[in-house]
């Protein structure tokens, strides 16, 4: 337990080993340690615009859905409104036929009406002149008495 | 090594407690001593052979350790070894960002190899105080005291080295004058108390490196001193008390090793300060 030489003897090694570690042990390990701490900042950093932007795209996904939705409301609406209308129309159209149907049968039915009283009338005052000759055993000038069978047919 | 009489347990003691010293003897010349008194006779041309030894091993260990894990050092995950020596090397950069207020590149890499070296040359206490002894006694070597910090020589060595970067960056920032008129300014600035001043700054520096010195020294000592008092005792009762002792032992040694560390940085902290 004598002070001696050891004592200058450990001095100079703790002078070599202090000298060895700043030049060769403590940048390496302070540079990769640095590093890290640098990537992994950046790295949460990225994480935290990421989740940023997410956020912000999702906001933009749903209001792009809620104008989507709104459009298709308004499509939907329009055409509701376009069926009601053509159905109108066509409904307008069918009642414009039918009536129209009616008024030509009509017109149809009178005229085939006059045509049948007209016949009737005519055969009505030949079965009249008929009868009469019967009646009269005795023909009749027609020529004579048309103004007659006409005045007759006139009444039926 | 159960000792039944009083001779062979003090030399047993004074067997383990004697460091193998080459030097100089006023007889013999240049040699090994062959006992405690050679040694003594030697006086300060002698040097510790097993004190050198082991802490330029455990110095030599140290650089390789985190030299190894520096070059593989990546920016990625990462492994076992690389995971141990950045801590320490968190631990330190911590302490000496909370301690040392200044610019130094010098302190950071000091402190680190303070506090590994240190580290590691207690933890040779660890290991059984008989193995190294009886191992190199069968080598042919009469003497091995494989703990350096129980040697007053290398705690005292180190403490030195601090001293010297005191003085050093106390003359480098405050400048020769600063440094001079600190020590005989302060704590009375009046010029009649000068001397005063004087003889308390001085003395106040030089036992800055003699108390870390020896707080070292006194702590590493007497735990060695305990450990080979226990094994003196008989072989079944040194287990009783050699592991609660060797447990509590763990804790000294990171202790004193961070304790000597702290000081440091706080000594050369200081050492840069403007009063």
């Amino acid at each position: 337990m004598n002070i001696n030489m050891t004592l200058i003897g450990q001095t100079i090694a703790f002078a070599i080993f202090v000298w060895f570690c700043i030049k060769y042990v403590w940048p390496p390990i302070s540079n990769a340690l640095h590093e890290r701490q640098k990537r992994i900042a950046d790295g949460l950093d990225a994480a935290s615009r990421a989740s940023r932007d997410l956020e912000v795209a999702q906001e933009k996904a749903e209001a792009t859905l809620r104008e989507s939705k709104q459009q298709a409301s308004e499509i939907l609406e329009q055409a509701h409104k376009r069926s009601s209308q053509m159905v109108e129309e066509a409904r307008e159209q069918a009642r414009a036929e039918g009536e129209r149907i009616v008024a030509q049968a009509r017109a149809e039915i009178d005229q085939e009406v006059n045509r049948a009283k007209d016949e009737l009338r005519a055969q009505v005052s030949r079965l009249a002149v008929t009868g009469a000759e019967r009646v009269l055993e005795a023909s009749i000038d027609e020529k004579a008495h048309r103004k007659l069978l006409d005045k007759l047919a006139a009444e039926l | 090594m159960a000792a039944g009489n009083e001779v062979t347990a003090t030399y047993y003691i004074q067997h383990h407690l004697q460091n193998l010293t080459f030097g100089r003897h006023p007889e013999n010349g240049w040699s090994l001593a062959g006992s405690a008194e050679e040694a003594r006779e030697m006086g300060f041309w002698a040097i510790h052979l097993d004190t050198m030894g082991w802490s330029i091993a455990m110095g030599m260990l140290f650089i390789w350790l985190f030299r190894k894990a520096g070059r593989y050092a990546t920016t990625g995950v990462p492994g076992g070894l690389q995971n141990a020596v950045e801590m320490v090397f968190e631990f330190i950069e911590n302490l000496v960002r909370a301690t040392f207020h200044g610019r130094n590149p010098v302190i950071a890499p000091l402190a680190l190899t303070l506090f590994v070296w240190i580290l590691l040359m207690n933890t040779l206490k660890i290991i059984p105080v008989d193995y190294f002894p009886e191992l190199f006694m069968r080598l042919g070597v009469d003497y091995m005291k494989i703990v350096p910090t129980t040697d007053p020589n290398a705690t005292l060595g180190m403490a030195l080295g601090v001293f010297c970067l005191i003085i050093y960056y106390s003359i480098k920032v405050k400048g020769a004058g600063g440094f001079a008129k600190e020590l005989s300014l302060t704590p009375f600035n009046h010029w009649s108390l000068i001397p005063f001043n004087l003889v308390l700054e001085v003395v106040g520096l030089i036992v800055k490196p003699i108390s870390l010195g020896l707080r070292l020294f006194g702590n590493m000592f007497a735990g060695e001193v305990i450990f080979i008092l226990i094994a003196l005792l008989p072989f079944w009762a040194i287990w009783v008390l050699d592991v609660p002792w060797a447990i509590f032992h763990i804790l000294v040694i990171s202790l004193q090793a961070f304790i000597f560390t702290t000081l440091s940085i706080v000594y050369l902290s200081a050492a840069h300060e403007h009063h």
